[in-house]
């Protein structure tokens, strides 16, 4: 089973596919433009649709999606953790 | 053995002025919001039309005043439509409307209000809308070649799963339809923040590029001088927030996915413009669904593709709207809505040429005449785009 998915190797955030991933799980996460599986484990739960970060990232550091800059951490974040609204601002507006 | 090729047809309607439509309305079309109760009134007296009130048509002027018209104007020509009653509260601006829609050779007539009243108007109005309505029943659909289909695309609702998965899907749609001549639009110009210069190096020539960043960057202004904070739960919406999109840039780079790999952006055009020549075309647009859908509908589109994540359930009164989504919670809780399911994708049973295949089909039945979820359930989101304030 697929648990997450990222488009590129150079995703630092991964997008849950399932419902229900609980803390402590270990996510199967795949890799859409190579079809390439990499596991991670959860240290939060996930909700369905919200992303994992893959790596741990310091404020002011650069989130990477679709191999792109997608935005700014404004609060530290560690691989595992929930990443969203609380700890990624956008760098635009 | 692919879904379409150069020789694939469907059944549509030929029109006056050679353009094709899937489907066969007679609309009673208010010009302003004093005119909605009579329109309403000839819809209910008169079986087979469709009233499409609206709140706006009164004191506008300048650019605004233009588009009401354009929008307007581009909803009665538009070839799913086989002929047009427009109301209005006078008959200046009214026969405006009506000459606009005439250009394409239809069947259209309009009528005043004032110096007649309601009832009068409602009669005269009822007259020629049951004659409109034997004319397009007795109307044929003929075989025609996919070249002659219009196809537009708005996500809407997002969630991440629109990146990845339903929004691709549009994508591979649409580089199987370009090559064969077929006209595409895209748009959503606040939501292309963040990869605009993806878009831009997509852009057919410079010509192009430049139209399209001056529509860009025009937007941007108008949200930079309104803006108080990061627009977060506008755009992107509490929705999208609630499915797990975080920023306007990571919201862009899953909408971008709806051009597809291959897609060049062959033309610009302003909100409810029509465009000139086959190929793809940005419209400068809003991101609000049932605004960028109308002005979609108002350029002459058939047939739209809309992915949706969180479970978006517009539809339009003309234009068959085809819910498409890769999140399998929306696909379970909404399924009446949805009408292509890619959850599929995201779990790696199905290939993305797969998916834009199932879409493809379900194009093809659409354009042929089945109806789409939303046409059932009776979503006719008519919704008007303004720039700025009446006088």
């Amino acid at each position: 089973m697929i648990h997450v998915v990222l488009h590129d190797a150079k995703d630092t955030v991964a997008v849950a596919v399932v419902e229900g991933i609980k803390a402590g799980t270990q996510l199967s996460a795949w890799i859409m433009d190579e079809d390439k599986t990499i596991t991670v484990k959860a240290t939060q739960d996930i909700p369905i649709g919200h992303k994992v970060a893959l790596k741990d990232m310091a404020v002011g550091d650069t989130v990477y999606k679709y191999g792109v800059d997608i935005g700014k951490v404004v609060a530290p974040i560690k691989a595992g953790e929930h990443a969203h609204v609380h700890n990624i601002k956008t760098k635009r507006w | 053995m692919p879904v379409i090729d150069k020789n694939t047809t469907f059944w549509g309607y030929r029109r006056e002025n050679g353009r094709v439509g899937v489907r066969n309305h007679v609309i009673i079309l208010p010009l302003d919001d004093l005119s909605n109760a009579a329109a309403e009134a000839v819809a209910v007296a008169i079986k087979g039309t469709m009233a499409i009130p609206h709140p706006y048509g009164r004191l506008q002027f300048g650019p605004d005043l233009d588009l009401h018209f354009r929008t307007l104007i581009g909803t009665g020509a538009n070839p799913n439509v086989a002929a047009v009653v427009v109301i209005g509260i006078e008959d200046g601006w009214t026969k405006k409307v009506v000459d606009g829609i005439a250009k394409t050779g239809k069947p259209v007539v309009g009528f005043g209000i004032e110096g007649h009243g309601d009832h009068e108007t409602i009669k005269r109005a009822s007259m020629a809308a049951k004659k409109f309505v034997q004319h397009a029943t007795a109307l044929h659909r003929v075989e025609c070649p996919i070249s002659d289909l219009w196809v537009s695309t708005k996500c809407g609702e997002s969630d991440t799963t629109s990146g990845c998965g339903s929004n691709p899907t549009v994508g591979n749609a649409f580089d199987k339809l370009h090559p064969l001549g077929t006209t595409l639009c895209f748009g959503e110009t606040s939501e292309i923040t963040g990869g605009e210069q993806i878009v831009a190096a997509r852009c057919a020539n410079d010509q192009v590029r430049e139209r399209f960043m001056f529509m860009f960057n025009r937007y941007q202004d108008m949200i930079n001088r309104w803006r108080t904070t990061d627009l977060s739960e506008s755009q992107p919406t509490k929705g999208n927030i609630a499915g797990g999109l975080t920023t306007i840039e990571e919201k862009a780079l899953g909408n971008i996915q709806k051009i597809g790999k291959k897609c060049t952006v062959d033309g610009v055009i302003d909100k409810a413009e029509e465009p000139t020549h086959p190929g793809l075309w940005f419209m400068d647009s809003s991101s609000a669904a049932a605004e960028m859908v109308t002005l979609c509908a108002a350029s002459g589109y058939v047939v739209h593709f809309f992915p949706t994540g969180q479970g978006n359930v517009i539809g339009n009164p003309i234009l068959p709207v085809i819910k498409l989504c890769a999140n399998p919670r929306t696909v379970r809780l909404m399924t009446e809505h949805i009408d292509v399911d890619c959850s599929g994708l995201l779990q790696r049973e199905t290939t993305l040429d797969q998916t834009g295949d199932r879409l493809l089909e379900a194009m093809l039945a659409t354009a042929n005449g089945r109806w789409t979820s939303a046409e059932v359930l009776g979503h006719r989101e008519f919704v008007l785009t303004r720039i700025h304030e009446s006088a």
